[in-house]
Order: C-alpha cells, then sequence, then structure tokens
C-alpha cells in the first residue's frame, strides 16, 4: 500500500507528462505482481468501488474523536477524504497492515456493511497518511490524480519496450491484475492472445497541419480530402458474433449507442465520426451530447436524438485485415461496405476532389451549404499510406477551420484551482445587448481559463482586484462601464443556442486570444453579431 | 495567594514578566528581553539588553550584526539566571540551533516558556527538556489534529528516491534559513548522501554559524558556481522564496521540494506549485503538543500563537484548564 500510495500522491502534484511515465513505470517495475495489476487497474479507471459514501467516513471518525476538532480540522483542509486520512487516529499493531491486492480482494465479494468494517479496520492498520488518503480515494470512487488512463498504458508500454498501439490492440483482452501481461512484457513468456473477437484497434491520428510549412512540400495529388466532423471519433466493431463501440482511446460505449451497432449487420471494422443525423442532416453537437455520459439510453432518447456513423475508414473487412492496404484500396471497400449495411444509421463520409492547395483553402473558407457548414476544417489524407496506430508525421494532417472571434467585456473573475488557486483566472465575459428602451447592458456569454500566459495572468488577476464591485465567494464583480473595464479578444469554435445561458447562446471551446488592454468596453461588440453567426450557421 | 498572572501576562509587546521587569520574545523594542531562539519573528534587534542561550546570541549577532543590543548576557542551558527576585533558567526546546525554553519561578510557582519546540530528535540541537511546571505556555503552530508530521527519515528516503528516479534533473529544496535547512542538510548526510549540497547565498552565513558550533554539514558549494548540466542529479537547499524566483532557472528541470510542517495538506503544495512536499517540520505536531501536555500536567495550560482554539479545547477535555493568549507578531514560520 505504502508504494501505490506514494506514487499517488506524486502524480497528484505533478504536471509534466515525463515525470509521470516515469513514476508510473518504476513503480509497475518495482511492484510485485499482483499489487500492480491492480495498481493499474486502478489508475486505468477499470477498477471503481463505491464502497462507501462520505457520510459514513465521517461518522466513524467523529466515533474516534471529538465532533469539534473533526469539524475544525476539516473546515481548514478542505477536502474529506484528505482530512480523514490525516487525523485518524493510528491503532499500531491493530491489525496488519493490508497491502493492495488484499484490499480490492476484501471489497470485490464483500456487503456494504462487510466493507465498512474492512475499511475502518484498515484505517487503523495503516502508519501513514498518505497511506491512508490513497486507500479512502480508492474505496470511494475515481482516484483523480491527473493521470489519463492512456498514459497509464504508455507507462505500461515503456516498461516492456514495445508500442502503446500493440498494447491498446491487446488491452480489451486482458483482465486485473494482468499477470499474463507483465510476464510478457518482461520477457517471461509468450503475449497474451489478442484474438478476442469485435476488439479495439488502436486509431491513427492526424497531425496539426502547419500552414506555413507543410504545404510547400506537399503534392495535393497525393492527398485525399474529407471534412473534418463535428462528432467524436469512434470505432464500430462487429466480429464473431460480438458488436462494440469504442472511442479513440478504446473506451467501450457500446450500451449507449446500441442504435448504431443494430445497423452494423456485415462483420468489420468502421472508424468514423459519431453524429447525431435527423433526416440525413448533422445535428449541432448539443445534440450529441445528450446521448452521451449515459449508461442506458431508451427508445424515446434515440427516436429524439437519432445517432449515426459517418465512416472514413475501414479497419476490417469480413475476415481481412485491411489496414496493411493503402488508402485507396480501403476506400473502395469501406464504399462497398456502408453500401452493404443500407442504413442511415451508418453514412460515407465523402471525399471533397480538389487540384491545388489555392482550391482546398477557398473550399475550408467557404464551405458549402449544409452539413459542412458545421465541420471543424478540413482532414487531408495520403492516397498511398496504410493505417498506423498513433500520430505519425505525414499521412494524415488536420487542416481546422479559422476560430471565430468576438469582441467581449470580462464582467466576473474567479478563482482558480491547483496552481492557480492563488489568481483570479476563470473569466466571464459579455456583450452589449439594448432593451426596448435602447438602454444597453452586458450579457454574459461565455466563460474561458486559458489562451493568456502566465504574465498575462498576473495583469489580469491585478486588474480584477483593483476593480472589483462585489464578491461571491470565489467569485468577484468586476467594473464594467463603456469606458472603463476590460474586454478579450475570445476565439471559439462554434455556436449555439442554449436556454441555459440568459444571453441565449453557447460557445464551443471559448478561450482568450487577445487581450485588449486598448479598446475601450463600450467598443466590444453586441450580441446582434453572435446572433447574425448563429442563423448563418443554422440556416445551412 | 499569587496568581500566575502577577508572574506573567501578555501585553501589545509580548509576554511582560513584571515582577522581573523583562519580556519573552517581545515583538517591539523593549529595555530587557528574554530570547528564546534566533528566529526573526522571536529575536528582533533594537532591545537594550537581552538574555539568550549563546548559540542564539550569535545567531542575532550574525543576523542583525553586534549592535543588535546595548548589552547581551549568555544564559547556557541550565544556568540560572536571577531578574529582581524572579529566576530565569534556559532549558533546551529542540526547535533549532540555542533555542531555549524559558523556566520562570518567583515565590514557589514555576512557568515554563516553550518558546517554539518540537519532541522529536534533531541532529542540530539538543532534544525538548520538559520541565514539571504550575503554568505551562505553548506555542500552537500545528495545533490542529491534522498535523501529523511523519518520521523525518521517511521524508528525506522520498528525496533521494526521487533524485535517484530523475538523475537528469535537479532537486531544489525549499528550507526555512536558520535550523531547517542545516537539520535538512544534516538528515541528508546521516542518509548517506555525501555529495557535494548546493546552497543558495542566503544560507552561507548560517551554514558556517553551524559548523563553528560543531555541526559537520560536510561539502557544500555555492548553488552559483557550477554550470547548468552539473546542476544534474544534485539537490539544492534554498530559502522558501527563492523557489518560484527567476534565480531557480538556472537548474535544469528542478523538481519543487519543499521541507515544512504545512506540507501536509495538499492544497498548500499544489498551491506553492511543489511537486515533492517533504513534512519535516522544526515545530511539535499534534500529537507532540498534547503528549507534552500530558505528560507535564500543568495546573493551566496558555497558549501564545498557532492554532489555539484547537489545542485549547483538547486541554479543556482533559480536564487541564486552557486559555489562548492570541499574541500577535509571531508568523507561522516555514511559511515565508
Amino acid at each position: 500500500m505504502r508504494a501505490f500510495a506514494e506514487l499517488l500522491d506524486r502524480l497528484s502534484l505533478t504536471s509534466s507528462r515525463n515525470a509521470k511515465l516515469t513514476m508510473v513505470r518504476d513503480y509497475l517495475r518495482d511492484t510485485p505482481d499482483p499489487d500492480r495489476g491492480w495498481a493499474l487497474a486502478a489508475l486505468t479507471g477499470e477498477l471503481s468501488f463505491d464502497a462507501v459514501k462520505p457520510a459514513f467516513i465521517r461518522k466513524a471518525v467523529e466515533a474516534r474523536m471529538d465532533a469539534q476538532l473533526f469539524a475544525w480540522s476539516y473546515d481548514y483542509v478542505g477536502d474529506l477524504a484528505e482530512a480523514v486520512s490525516l487525523v485518524w487516529p493510528a491503532r499500531l499493531g491493530a491489525n496488519r497492515e493490508p497491502d493492495l491486492s488484499e484490499v480490492i480482494e476484501g471489497l470485490k465479494s464483500a456487503t456494504r456493511a462487510e466493507a465498512q468494517g474492512r475499511i475502518e479496520a484498515w484505517l487503523d492498520a495503516l502508519p501513514q497518511a498518505r497511506e491512508r488518503w490513497a486507500l479512502l480515494k480508492l474505496v470511494t470512487g475515481g482516484l483523480r490524480v491527473g493521470l489519463s488512463a492512456r498514459l497509464a498504458k504508455q507507462a505500461v508500454a515503456d516498461l516492456g519496450d514495445v508500442p502503446v498501439a500493440e498494447l491498446e490492440e491487446l488491452w480489451h483482452a486482458l483482465r486485473p491484475p494482468y499477470e499474463d501481461l507483465f510476464a510478457w512484457l518482461e520477457g517471461r513468456s509468450e503475449k497474451p492472445s489478442s484474438e478476442n473477437p469485435a476488439r479495439f484497434r488502436p486509431v491513427m491520428l492526424a497531425q496539426a497541419i502547419d500552414e506555413a510549412v507543410d504545404f510547400a512540400k506537399l503534392d495535393p495529388a497525393d492527398y485525399a480530402a474529407e471534412w473534418k466532423w463535428d462528432g467524436i471519433r469512434v470505432q464500430a466493431a462487429h466480429e464473431g458474433g460480438v458488436r462494440r463501440l469504442y472511442t479513440r482511446t478504446g473506451d467501450d460505449i457500446s450500451r449507449t449507442f446500441p442504435d448504431i451497432l443494430d445497423a452494423l449487420d456485415d462483420q468489420g471494422v468502421i472508424d468514423g465520426e459519431l453524429l447525431v443525423i435527423r433526416d440525413g442532416k448533422v445535428a449541432p453537437f448539443a445534440d450529441l451530447q445528450q446521448r452521451l455520459n449515459r449508461k442506458t439510453v431508451d427508445a424515446k432518447l434515440m427516436a429524439a436524438h437519432p445517432a449515426a456513423i459517418r465512416a472514413y475508414d475501414l479497419l476490417q473487412d469480413g475476415p481481412d485485415d485491411t489496414r496493411s492496404l493503402p488508402l485507396t484500396a480501403r476506400r473502395k471497400r469501406l464504399e462497398a461496405f456502408v453500401a452493404r449495411q443500407a442504413s442511415p444509421r451508418i453514412d460515407l463520409s465523402p471525399m471533397q476532389p480538389f487540384e491545388t492547395w489555392a482550391d482546398l483553402a477557398a473550399l475550408r473558407a467557404n464551405p458549402p451549404a449544409g452539413d459542412p457548414q458545421i465541420a471543424e476544417g478540413l482532414m487531408l489524407k495520403r492516397w498511398d499510406a496504410a493505417y498506423l496506430a498513433g500520430r505519425p508525421k505525414g499521412p494524415w494532417f488536420k487542416w481546422k477551420r479559422d476560430p471565430f472571434l468576438v469582441d467581449a467585456v470580462l464582467m466576473y473573475a474567479q478563482r482558480g484551482h491547483g496552481k492557480r488557486s492563488s489568481y483570479y483566472s476563470d473569466y466571464t465575459f459579455g456583450v452589449w445587448i439594448q432593451d426596448a428602451m435602447g438602454q444597453r447592458s452586458l450579457t454574459p456569454v461565455g466563460k474561458a481559463y486559458f489562451g493568456f500566459t502566465d504574465e498575462e495572468l498576473l495583469q489580469i488577476d491585478k486588474f480584477v482586484r483593483d476593480n472589483t464591485l462585489e464578491r461571491f465567494g470565489p467569485v468577484r464583480s468586476v467594473r464594467a462601464e463603456p469606458h472603463h473595464g476590460l474586454v478579450f479578444e475570445v476565439a471559439f469554435e462554434g455556436l449555439q443556442r442554449s436556454t441555459r445561458h440568459k444571453s441565449g447562446v453557447a460557445m464551443r471551446f471559448p478561450r482568450i486570444s487577445r487581450i485588449r488592454w486598448d479598446k475601450p468596453p463600450g467598443e466590444a461588440d453586441e450580441i446582434e453579431a453572435l446572433e447574425r453567426l448563429l442563423v448563418q450557421m443554422e440556416g445551412r | 495567594m499569587i496568581r500566575p498572572q502577577d508572574l506573567l501576562c501578555p501585553k501589545p509587546e509580548g509576554l511582560y514578566c513584571a515582577p522581573g521587569d523583562f519580556y519573552i520574545d517581545p515583538t517591539r523594542p523593549v529595555d530587557r528581553a528574554v530570547i528564546t531562539h534566533g528566529h526573526a519573528d522571536h529575536a528582533r534587534a533594537g532591545h537594550y539588553s537581552v538574555l539568550a542561550t549563546p548559540q542564539t546570541l550569535d545567531i542575532m549577532n550574525e543576523r542583525y550584526g553586534v549592535d543588535f543590543a546595548h548589552t547581551r548576557e549568555a544564559g547556557a542551558y541550565g544556568q540560572t539566571v536571577t531578574r529582581n527576585e524572579v529566576e530565569v533558567t534556559l532549558v533546551p526546546a529542540g526547535h533549532v540551533l540555542g533555542s531555549a525554553q524559558a523556566v520562570v519561578r518567583w515565590k514557589g510557582l514555576t512557568m515554563v516558556v516553550s518558546g517554539d519546540y518540537k519532541r522529536r530528535r534533531d541532529p542540530t540541537c539538543p532534544a525538548f527538556e520538559p520541565v514539571p511546571c504550575d503554568v505551562f505556555i505553548s506555542e500552537a503552530t500545528f495545533g490542529l489534529p491534522v498535523f501529523r508530521h511523519p518520521h523525518d527519515g521517511d521524508e528525506i528516503a522520498r528525496l533521494l528516491k526521487s533524485v535517484a528516479q530523475f538523475p537528469e534533473r535537479s532537486h531544489i529544496v525549499g528550507a526555512y534559513a536558520l535550523g531547517k535547512a542545516q537539520r535538512i542538510i544534516r538528515l541528508l548526510r546521516e542518509a548517506g548522501w555525501d555529495k557535494t549540497i548546493y546552497v543558495h547565498g542566503a544560507l552561507e552565513r548560517l551554514n558556517a554559524l553551524y559548523e563553528r558550533h560543531g555541526i559537520d554539514l560536510g561539502p557544500l558549494a555555492p548553488a552559483t558556481t557550477a554550470k547548468k548540466a552539473d546542476f544534474a542529479g544534485a539537490i539544492i537547499v534554498a530559502p522558501p522564496s527563492a523557489m518560484q524566483d527567476r534565480w531557480s532557472r538556472r537548474f535544469p528541470e528542478p523538481v519543487a521540494a519543499f521541507a515544512s510542517g504545512w506540507m501536509q495538506i495538499r492544497a498548500r503544495a499544489r498551491q506553492k506549485g511543489v511537486e515533492l512536499p517533504l513534512v519535516i517540520s522544526d515545530h511539535a505536531d499534534w500529537d507532540e503538543l498534547t503528549a507534552t501536555v500530558e505528560e507535564l500536567r500543568p495546573g493551566e495550560l496558555w497558549i501564545t500563537h498557532g492554532r489555539e482554539e484547537a489545542l485549547a479545547r483538547w486541554a479543556t477535555l482533559q480536564d487541564i484548564p486552557a486559555r489562548a493568549l492570541a499574541l500577535v507578531g509571531y508568523e507561522d514560520d516555514e511559511e515565508s
């Protein structure tokens, strides 16, 4: 438990990706089976308990110490698990210090009452606050130490010096505590079989194109172009009677989208964009959000928000692994495959013919009416390239549309988190709106907390402190008058109608692109500018 | 019947002894001061006369120059000095080099002013000596049950593990310039780290002073002389304020470590951008504070500064009358 606790502790305070990789890799190398496997399962989100509720933990600690002293402690620390882990009175020798596998095994089959008793006994036995903290994180679900499942897998791959894609392809055939995986990575046994049907295949990713450099080196004849659709990247697999839908990181979301999997009649694996498509027309991203992050769906939701895949690649065609074929050949197979499904739930992402890069630039700047209006930009894919896992440089590029820009006025600022907890770093900004009497006021249109440098953050933080009107807990309202205030040039990727926002619009991915110290707030944009944009996007 | 407040009472300048006419750790210049230890918030310049241990006088001399007081009197540990009818004895407090508790006796009444103290072993100063007393006047910097410092050896082991894990990076350990820095260096030596430890310029004079008092710090070098690459795998000790300063840019991808009792609280570490919090403190933690009060079982507990309400409540629950003096002017040091 101690090594695992130390790992969580360090991960949660480390921001460097490389340092995190080193920590996880070293932990996995130095920790014996099966502890390391359970740790890996916890880190990759494969294991999650909600064995006990916060109220139970609170009650347990108050049975051991004065409630007032605990209340002050909790108040000071601010986090229940952390406060409890620190104040928990040690009862050394009461029990043997549990190791990680003992905890996992002890909780797997336990009833709630049994789990509570065991957790109390473990807390009594663990000598370090850090270990008690790790235990509480583990048993209350969700480690949240700033490590993505993908990064954890990268560390595992580093351990055995194998490409992470190879591991990802294997991943769904493996079960914690992964003893077969570690045996293979350490050269003690054969590679575990990945031949489980409808497994996830690691996806091929695109580099962002550098307009100034790349186009001069690339021949337009070598590349296919298609729209970059504004949904989420998915992989749909049908093999050996098993159907699965995965996100691009390999999370299984089959249960959320049975409608799509039902439409996948033929055996094969499709790479494509998950969208809500209503009457042949792509719906705004907000519609797709209604379908995501749900454990189950009902017929009503599926009817109201019909999901579909806009397919752009084929990785497996019946018995054939097509990934080593060039795009030209894969595309032919894909077109035939999609046609055979004959379902509105699976359609084809059309290729955009072009002669020169200038043609393509014009297309990107002025997308034709219809779905391309809300595409995120264009994708370029080499005709002769195989489907390669990861993000190889050269075969695939994304060429994003220029962001939309608006000049908005800072209205509220909120304290940030973590490193930024001493700064006002989250900004709500607004544009001008005119009422029936011709009176102008600001209406909030969005919130952004990045896009500025550390130095600019210091300057904005000072502006907020010097121009505070009122405080509401961690939020301050800031002077925002026609001749006094701060204007941000805000960049965003899209706009949608929203009933949750007073202004009636919501921005996608807003960030601060420039700070307009020079601009009087009175000259910032009006709501009409955003409404025109909205009409333009909807009127496609 | 003499009451404790006839012997010692809080005043704006600090704790005042009327029958002996002196202050203990006054925060403003006074005629006669007894100084428990050399940290700046307890030992200020400008008093007319100062009674302190020889080590503390030496530290004040180093920090403020020879004219920090008009007259100074050295009270060695255990030696009793009389002020009017009041006997003052300085007894080890285990906080930093030269740190002392002030034991004040008058007409059969014994009051002990702990100053800042800790109970665990410190290779740079003698251990706290419990003195039975009628009134114990305790600090409470870490007077909340959340503060429970782990073994310092374990914390040093975590630092050394990180150094081994990231040999291409340097490790900057933020440590209070007086006491903490030298203790960290000593603990590293005890753990077998015999390489050169690089130190920030602000530590050099105090390091030299510790060496003069017989604390062997091993090979040290200014953190300015080497090339950037030479700092790979190195440990650098610096005052906490230097860590976020441009000063630290000379080191290769430094891992920010910080040795302080406050590092027990994750939000504190995060707020300061500390990647490797080392919970090493020169103050008593909650367990040490309560164990000390239990051991002494004083007739009354007074609390000078820190999180006094929690310690006072705990004492009351143990049937020990407790009183918070709420003295101002003492920082949550280690914070700096």
